[in-house]
C-alpha cells in the first residue's frame, strides 16, 4: 500500500479549503487596505459618538401612516 | 449642496421582529419536545416525522436559521440604513430576503420530519434548498453592498464590517460544502467523502458558528449596546482591532471539531492554535461590550434592554473562553461526543444569540410603534425566566458531560472497562436530561411573557411605517474634481459588478473543478475497502433519513477506551466511499463504526422493533415503520450512477443489474431470520438497515477477524496488523 501518497491523496480537500479561506482572507485584506487609505479610522472617537444622535433628528410621519390600527 | 431628506422604511424591520418571535417559540419548543424524549422515549409515540432523529436537525435549523438568522435580518434592516444615512438600496429587494427566507424556513419545516436530510449538520437542507438559499443570500448582501455604496456618511460605522464579514463569509461558507449531485428531487449525494466531506462540513460548521452566530451578533452589540444606554462604545480603536483580529483568525480554528479522528496531525494542531488565539479578540470585545457601560450600571438596573445585553454579552465570554479550552487536545479528549459540547453550545445560543435578540426586540418594538414598553416588570420576569432557564439547562450538560467523558473511560485495576455497557452511562446522566428539560421550560415561559408584552406594546402604541431623517450627501472625490452622475454611477457599478461576477466565477469554477480534483483523489487506499453493495447503499439512505448519525458515532478514536469498547480506530481510507460521511458528533448511544458483525442479524431485528427488548432501558425510539414499509428500489439505479460518477468503482452497466444484487442480498437476510423463527419479509426497509449495519467496519476487520468476529468487540489494537 502506498503508505504516505495516500495521506496526502485522501486529504486534497484541505487544499481547496486553504484555497478558500485564503480567497476569503485576501477579500477582507483588501477591505482593509481600502479602509485605512480611505481615511476610515483616521477619526477613532466621532463615530463612536455620532451614531447616538441619529434618533433626536427622527420624526415619525404620523399622517402617511395607514395602518394605524395594526 | 443642499440638505437631502429620506425616510427609512419600518415595515420590513416589523416583519422581522414578527419572524424572529414566531420561529423563536416555534425553534424552542421543538427543542425542548426532543429533550424530553431523551428520558421519556415514548413521549408523543413514535411517530416517524416527531423522532428525535428527524426533529434535531429541525431544531437545530430553527433556532439558527429562523430565529437568529431572522434576528440578525431584523437588526441589520434597523440599524444599516440609520448608519448609513439612507434607506435600504431597494424595498423590493428587502421583501424578497424577508419572505424568501421565510420559504426556505418553512421548506424546511416540512422536509426536515420527512426524512429529506443530508446529514450534515446544520446544512441539512436538501439541494432545491441549499439553491434558495444561496440566491436570497446574494440578494440580502445585493440590498446591503448596494446600500452601502449609496450612503450619506462617509465612515462606515465597525457593526458594518461586522454585517459585511457575515454576508461574504457566509456564502462562500455555504456554496463550497453544500456541492451536492441530485439523486432525486430531494436526495443527493455529496462530491465529497469520507474525511473529505468531514473536513468540508467542519470547516463550514465553525465558521457558521462564527460568521453567522457570532460576527453578526456582535455587529448588532456594537450598534445596541451604545443605544440603549445612551453612551459611545468604550473604545472605538479596540472595536476596529476587534473585527479585523478575529475575522482573520476564525477561519483557521474549523478542525478543532476534529482532534483525535482521522484528519492529520498537522491540520489538527493548526485548529488549535488559532482556537486558543482566538479569546484575545474575543475577550477584547466582549470587554469593549461590558465597559462601555462603566459608570452607568445603574441604568442596567432599570433597562431590560441592557440587562439582556450584558449578559448576553457575558454568556459570549463564556463561550469563547471554553471553546478555545475545548479545542486542547486533552480536555477535548473528554467532552468530545459528550453532552458537554450541548451545554456549550447552548450558553452561547440561549443566552448570547437568544439574550441579544430579545434585547433588540424589546429595543425596536417600542420605537417602531412610537411607544413605550408595555411592562418593564413582565420584562424583567423574562430576563430572569431566561437566566435561570438557561442555567438549569447548561449545568446539568456539562454535569453529564464530565460524567459521560469520564464513565466511558473508567478502567477496572485489572484492564477491563468498568462500564462495559454503554447503557449504563446513559442511565448515570437521565436525571440530568429531565433538569435540562425544566431549565428549557423556563426559558421558553420566560420567552412567552416577551410575545405577551411586544403584543401589548404594539396595541398600545400607533406603527409608525416609515420614518423621515435628513443628511447631507456624501461628497465624493471624484464629484469634487467636477465630474458628472455618469462617473459616480460607474464608480459604483464596478463594485457591484466585480463582486456579482466574483461569486459567479467561483460557483462555476467549483462544479468544474472540484469533482474531477475530488474523485482522483477518491481511489481506494485500502484494499480490502469496497463499495457498498445496492441493499447497504439503500439501509446506508435510510440510516441518514431517520438521523441515526445525530445520536451514534462513526469514528472511532485512537484510545484504549475506545478501541477496548468498539474495536480497531478509524482510518482514513475506510471512508472513501462514504457520500456523506457519517462520523457524528455526540453519543447519546454507542458508536457503531464496528457494529457490523458484532451481533446477529436477529439482534437488529428485535432492536429496532423495540430497542428495549434487547437493551433495558434503553432510550433509542422503536422504528416500527420500517418493518411495515417497502424498501424504494425505484431509485436504485439512479443511485449507483451517481456514485460511479463520484468514482465509486461500479463495474459499468452495474446500475441496470443492481437491483437483481440487492433483491439476492435481502433474500438471504430475509431466510436467515425466518429460519431463526422472525417474522421477516425481504421487501421490507428494516432488512435494508440490517444489511448496512452488518456491514458497517467490516472491511478491514474481515481480514483478520474470521476467527473471532462473532459477538466479540473487544478486538484492542491486535487487529492493526490486519490493514497492512
Amino acid at each position: 500500500m502506498a503508505g504516505t501518497e495516500e495521506r496526502t491523496d485522501i486529504m486534497a480537500v484541505i487544499f481547496v479549503l486553504i484555497s478558500f479561506s485564503l480567497l476569503v482572507a485576501l477579500i477582507f485584506l483588501a477591505f482593509f487596505i481600502w479602509s485605512v487609505r480611505s481615511g476610515q479610522y483616521e477619526d477613532q472617537y466621532t463615530p463612536s459618538v455620532r451614531i447616538l444622535f441619529d434618533d433626536k433628528k427622527e420624526k415619525p410621519i404620523k399622517h402617511t401612516n395607514k395602518n394605524n390600527k395594526e | 449642496m443642499a440638505l437631502e431628506t429620506f425616510r427609512y422604511d419600518n415595515r420590513v424591520v416589523r416583519k422581522f421582529a414578527v419572524a424572529t418571535v414566531t420561529w423563536g417559540i416555534i425553534g424552542f419548543l421543538v427543542g425542548l419536545t426532543i429533550a424530553i424524549k431523551l428520558f421519556a422515549p415514548k413521549f408523543l409515540g413514535y411517530i416517524p416525522e416527531l423522532t428525535f432523529g428527524r426533529l434535531r436537525p429541525l431544531h437545530t435549523n430553527a433556532v439558527i436559521f429562523a430565529f437568529a438568522g431572522n434576528a440578525i435580518f431584523l437588526g441589520v434592516y434597523y440599524s444599516l440604513p440609520r448608519l448609513l444615512k439612507t434607506p435600504m438600496y431597494s424595498k423590493l429587494l428587502s421583501n424578497i430576503n424577508f419572505w424568501g427566507w421565510q420559504l426556505i424556513i418553512v421548506g424546511a419545516v416540512i422536509t426536515l420530519p420527512l426524512g429529506f436530510t443530508t446529514s450534515k449538520e446544520y446544512a441539512e437542507l436538501e439541494w432545491p434548498i441549499d439553491i434558495a438559499i444561496a440566491v436570497v443570500w446574494i440578494i440580502f448582501g445585493w440590498n446591503m453592498i448596494a446600500s452601502i455604496l449609496k450612503r450619506r456618511e462617509k465612515h462606515l460605522y465597525v457593526a458594518i464590517w461586522f454585517y459585511l464579514a457575515t454576508f461574504i463569509t457566509v456564502a462562500v461558507l455555504h456554496v463550497v460544502n453544500s456541492l451536492e449531485i441530485p439523486v432525486t428531487l430531494f436526495k443527493s449525494y455529496p462530491i465529497y467523502a469520507g474525511v473529505q466531506d468531514a473536513l468540508v462540513q467542519w470547516w463550514y460548521g465553525h465558521n457558521a458558528v462564527a460568521f453567522f452566530l457570532t460576527t453578526p451578533f456582535l455587529g448588532i452589540m456594537y450598534y445596541f449596546i451604545p443605544k440603549a444606554s445612551n453612551r459611545p462604545i468604550y473604545s472605538y480603536r479596540l472595536s476596529i482591532i476587534h473585527f479585523w483580529a478575529l475575522i482573520f483568525i476564525y477561519i483557521w480554528a474549523g478542525p478543532h471539531h476534529l482532534l483525535y479522528t482521522a484528519l492529520p496531525w498537522w491540520a489538527q494542531s493548526l485548529g488549535t492554535v488559532f482556537s486558543i488565539m482566538l479569546i484575545a479578540p474575543s475577550w477584547g470585545g466582549m470587554l469593549n461590550g461590558l465597559l462601555t457601560l462603566r459608570g452607568a450600571w445603574d441604568t442596567v438596573r432599570e433597562s431590560p434592554v441592557l440587562k439582556f445585553l450584558v449578559v448576553g454579552v457575558t454568556a459570549y465570554g463564556m463561550a469563547t473562553f471554553e471553546g478555545p479550552m475545548m479545542s486542547l487536545k486533552n480536555v477535548n479528549a473528554i467532552t468530545h461526543y459528550t453532552d458537554y459540547v450541548i451545554g456549550h453550545v447552548h450558553t452561547g445560543a440561549l443566552l448570547w444569540n437568544g439574550g441579544l435578540s430579545f434585547a433588540i426586540l424589546y429595543f425596536i418594538i417600542p420605537k417602531i410603534y412610537d411607544t413605550e414598553l408595555w411592562s418593564k416588570k413582565l420584562a424583567n420576569y423574562h430576563f430572569w425566566f431566561a437566566t435561570l432557564g438557561a442555567l438549569f439547562y447548561v449545568i446539568p450538560m456539562y454535569f453529564a458531560g464530565i460524567t459521560e467523558g469520564l464513565m466511558w473511560k473508567e478502567f477496572t485495576p485489572q484492564g477491563f472497562l468498568l462500564y462495559p455497557n454503554f447503557l449504563e452511562t446513559v442511565r448515570q446522566v437521565i436525571p440530568m436530561y429531565m433538569i435540562r428539560a425544566f431549565g428549557g421550560t423556563m426559558f421558553i415561559t420566560g420567552a412567552v411573557l416577551m410575545v405577551i408584552n411586544l403584543y401589548k406594546t404594539a396595541r398600545q402604541g400607533t406603527f409608525v411605517p416609515e420614518v423621515e431623517d435628513s443628511a447631507y450627501p456624501l461628497v465624493k472625490k471624484a464629484e469634487a474634481r467636477g465630474t458628472t452622475p455618469f462617473h459616480r454611477w460607474l464608480e459604483s457599478k464596478p463594485v457591484m459588478f466585480s463582486t456579482l461576477t466574483l461569486i459567479a466565477i467561483l460557483i462555476g469554477g467549483l462544479v468544474e473543478f472540484l469533482p474531477t480534483a475530488l474523485i482522483k483523489s477518491n481511489v481506494p487506499t485500502i484494499a480490502s475497502v469496497k463499495p457498498y453493495t445496492p441493499l447497504e447503499l439503500q439501509g446506508r439512505d435510510i440510516y441518514i433519513r431517520e438521523g441515526c448519525n445525530n445520536c451514534h458515532s462513526q469514528m472511532i478514536r485512537p484510545f484504549r477506551s475506545e478501541t477496548e469498547r468498539y474495536g480497531e480506530y478509524s482510518k482514513p481510507g475506510e471512508f472513501v466511499y462514504d457520500h456523506p460521511f457519517l462520523w457524528g458528533s455526540k453519543r447519546t448511544g454507542p458508536d457503531l463504526q464496528r457494529v457490523g458483525g458484532k451481533y446477529p442479524d436477529s439482534w437488529h431485528f428485535m432492536h429496532m422493533k423495540d430497542p428495549t427488548s434487547t437493551s433495558p432501558g434503553s432510550i433509542m425510539p422503536a422504528f416500527t415503520w420500517l418493518y411495515t414499509q417497502n424498501l424504494d428500489t425505484s431509485t436504485t439505479e439512479a443511485k449507483i450512477r451517481v456514485m460511479q460518477d463520484l468514482g465509486v468503482p461500479y463495474p459499468q452497466g452495474y446500475d441496470k443489474v443492481a437491483n437483481a444484487d440487492l433483491e439476492k442480498q435481502a433474500a438471504s437476510i430475509a431466510n436467515d431470520l425466518k429460519t431463526n423463527g422472525f417474522d421477516a419479509d425481504k421487501n421490507k426497509e428494516i432488512i435494508a438497515v440490517i444489511a448496512y449495519l452488518q456491514r458497517l467496519g467490516t472491511d478491514i476487520k474481515a481480514s483478520e477477524h474470521k476467527t473471532a468476529s462473532t459477538g466479540n468487540s473487544r478486538s484492542g489494537s491486535a487487529t492493526t496488523a490486519g490493514m497492512n
